[in-house]
């Protein structure tokens, strides 16, 4: 059977499922609409809360971007994961407890003030809005390239799905569909890794793989040959930085601590049954997580050391199927500037290849001669971590909108049916504008994605962690330093992303720090900011520290 | 009072199990993933060298490690105070 035949096949068995799952989970009440009630299991919370994190970035491009960067590439790898211990231990389980259903309502009830809420109301769309753009743009490329559909019509499809789950079953819709598409995804990731691992290494387990020794009778380690092969065409050795360990000590505690901010993975700890749920779940969505991060660095070596092998220095009229194929997608080009009808794949101007990152996961099973039913596989996984994505961050959206501004500031008399339509109709809109980004990506998408991180980072994390470690902290100081964080990371992002403000290149760099690692230094000047400006104000009223006194404590539900 | 006292007693016993945990969380990552990645490369086990190997690996299993040591520590300091209804 054709790949394109197994795809309509797998995907819409899919398709199907999630359809079937948001027709069992239709809800009739906000508390079902926001957190699903708040009787969700700590395994269901966990696997849900996996596919909710692992975006359209991690399935397709993350096993790429490491390829391409190799040591460097750890900085997503532990600041993607290590953000969960963050999670776990110093916010998860205080935020169960308080058990309301979004993040402003935290902040707006820990700071008694509704401007410390609209701060973070404002904080939560930026963040949100500017990740679920990637996420449908990404369900319109697996649909392109897969199912050759116009890019606009792939989008139009996926919004039509998860405006079905979200709009009819809120988050206990969304939950129970992560909980599929996380089954869908991680299938999906491991089988192609465990085939290319056994070709490559004879070690079915890619974790293990990526330091054995190679299965092609040299007994050289794989590591050892990368290191090699890419030294001999002047690109850094693999195994090296190229990134100061300045910057990439930086991006990585701005990941982490992003990770631990993002109001889409936060939600998910409101819809436990208890507070011991909440950790034991975050235990369990990061050990699921591990099984891809792990993977992926393997999955990385490997499609490297294949794609330098297969194409480096041979004839481009002997160049196997695949290659031509990606060829026509414009993710793979060359072009034979000395006319030698050789691919010279080199690290200076004399470079003839252009690969895209993506091909390293896309294009891995052709590379490797896998089954066409794999292959199909892969389109169905990049699905569900598109979709799984965008419905989490939808859902924040729509709250944010229909509770935390309508019910919470501007009309709190809103009647529990009305409050249930306001957010069944604000995550109508936000599909729509999610689509509208999808069909017309801002070329800034890509930058700012990224950015969401330093953004959560210097804005949130410091706000909800001394909300519940610092019983001084009041309104005054906790707004400041969130407006300052968030302030400043927006500028550092303009200037050296965007050339606003005189603009720079890497060498006017504060610190030496990127863009991408700059949520550190706004996150510093946030605590700082904070800890000032409360000095000089009045102290937080009483009630507030016993709300604290009674987060802090596990039971009296 | 009594109350207050064992809530007092509870918090402070999370805190230092937390600053613990965090101590290594940050030592397997940040140190031996990072700053001294040069120094661990020297040495190799299965075919990696030792700082690659905590920076794309290691780390992240011990990630995973720390928070179920901390689920279980709470869990029975939960059932200790009576938290655990």
């Amino acid at each position: 059977m054709s790949i394109q035949s197994w795809t309509y096949i797998i995907v819409g068995i899919t398709f199907a499922v999630y359809i079937g799952i948001a027709i069992w989970s239709r809800v009739k009440s906000t508390k079902e609409f926001y957190v699903a009630g708040g009787g969700v299991g700590a395994w269901a919370n966990g696997m849900a809360t996996a596919a909710d994190w692992m975006s359209a970035a991690s399935f397709i491009s993350m096993a790429g971007i490491i390829s391409f960067a190799g040591y460097d590439g750890a900085v997503y790898l532990m600041g993607w994961t290590g953000g969960y211990v963050l999670l776990a231990l110093l916010l998860a389980p205080y935020l169960r407890k308080f058990g309301k259903f979004t993040v402003p309502d935290f902040i707006g009830d820990r700071y008694y003030s509704n401007n410390a809420r609209l701060v973070a109301v404002f904080c939560a769309l930026l963040v949100s809005f500017t990740y679920v753009a990637g996420q449908m743009r990404g369900v319109g490329i697996v649909f392109s390239r897969f199912l050759e559909v116009d890019i606009n019509t792939g989008v139009i499809i996926g919004m039509l799905i998860v405006l079905f789950y979200a709009v009819l079953g809120g988050m206990k819709g969304i939950t129970y569909t992560q909980v599929a598409q996380y089954c869908v995804l991680i299938f999906a990731f491991m089988v192609p890794a465990i085939f290319i691992s056994i070709q490559m290494t004879g070690n079915p387990i890619p974790q293990l793989g990526f330091g054995d020794q190679l299965n092609d009778g040299s007994s050289v380690y794989l590591l050892d040959k990368l290191d090699n092969l890419n030294v001999e065409l002047g690109f850094n050795e693999y195994t090296e930085n190229t990134k100061s360990l300045v910057d990439i000590f930086a991006i990585t505690l701005a990941l982490m601590v992003g990770t631990a901010g993002l109001p889409h993975v936060i939600v998910r700890f409101f819809t436990v049954k208890k507070v011991s749920d909440a950790r034991k779940s975050a235990g369990i969505a990061l050990m699921l997580i591990a099984i891809l991060y792990t993977t992926a660095p393997a999955v990385a070596a490997f499609a490297r050391t294949n794609l330098l092998e297969t194409i480096s220095n041979k004839p481009y009229v002997e160049v196997p199927q695949w290659f031509k194929k990606w060829e026509d997608t414009g993710l793979i080009r060359f072009d034979d500037i000395n006319n030698d009808g050789l691919i010279n794949y080199v690290n200076n101007e004399k470079n003839e290849l252009y690969v895209d990152r993506d091909i390293m996961v896309l294009a891995n099973p052709e590379i490797a001669n896998l089954p066409n039913w794999v292959i199909a596989l892969v389109a169905a996984g990049g699905l569900a971590a598109a979709l799984s994505t965008a419905a989490g961050l939808l859902l924040v959206i729509s709250a944010s909108v229909s509770h935390d501004l309508i019910k919470r500031v501007i009309y709190p008399e809103i009647s529990e049916k009305g409050e249930l339509a306001a957010a069944r109709i604000s995550a109508f809109f936000a599909v729509c504008v999610a689509g509208y980004f999808g069909i017309n990506p801002p070329g800034f998408v890509a930058a700012v994605v990224a950015l969401a991180f330093g953004l959560a980072a210097s804005s949130f994390f410091p706000a909800i962690v001394m909300g519940i470690f610092y019983k001084r902290m009041n309104k005054e100081g906790a707004i400041a330093g969130m407006l300052v964080g968030i302030s400043l990371m927006l500028f550092y992002m303009l200037k050296f992303k965007f050339d606003f403000f005189g603009g720079g290149d890497s060498s006017d760099y504060w610190f030496g720090i990127s863009p991408e690692g700059f949520g550190t230094i706004a996150m510093a000047a946030n605590f700082i900011v904070s800890i000032v400006v409360m000095n000089f104000t009045s102290p937080t009223p009483y009630r507030i520290k016993e709300i604290v006194d009674n987060i802090r404590i596990p039971e009296n539900e | 009072m009594k109350s207050k006292n064992k809530e007092n007693i509870y918090w402070k016993t999370n805190i230092k199990y937390v600053s613990i945990l965090l101590f290594f969380w940050f030592v397997f990552s940040f140190l031996f993933g990072i700053v001294f990645k040069d120094f661990l490369n020297q040495f190799s086990i299965a075919g990696f060298k030792l700082g690659f190997w905590f920076a794309q690996q290691g780390s992240i299993y011990v990630f995973v490690i720390l928070i179920f040591i901390y689920v279980k520590l709470m869990n029975d300091l939960d059932k200790k105070h009576g938290f655990n209804r």
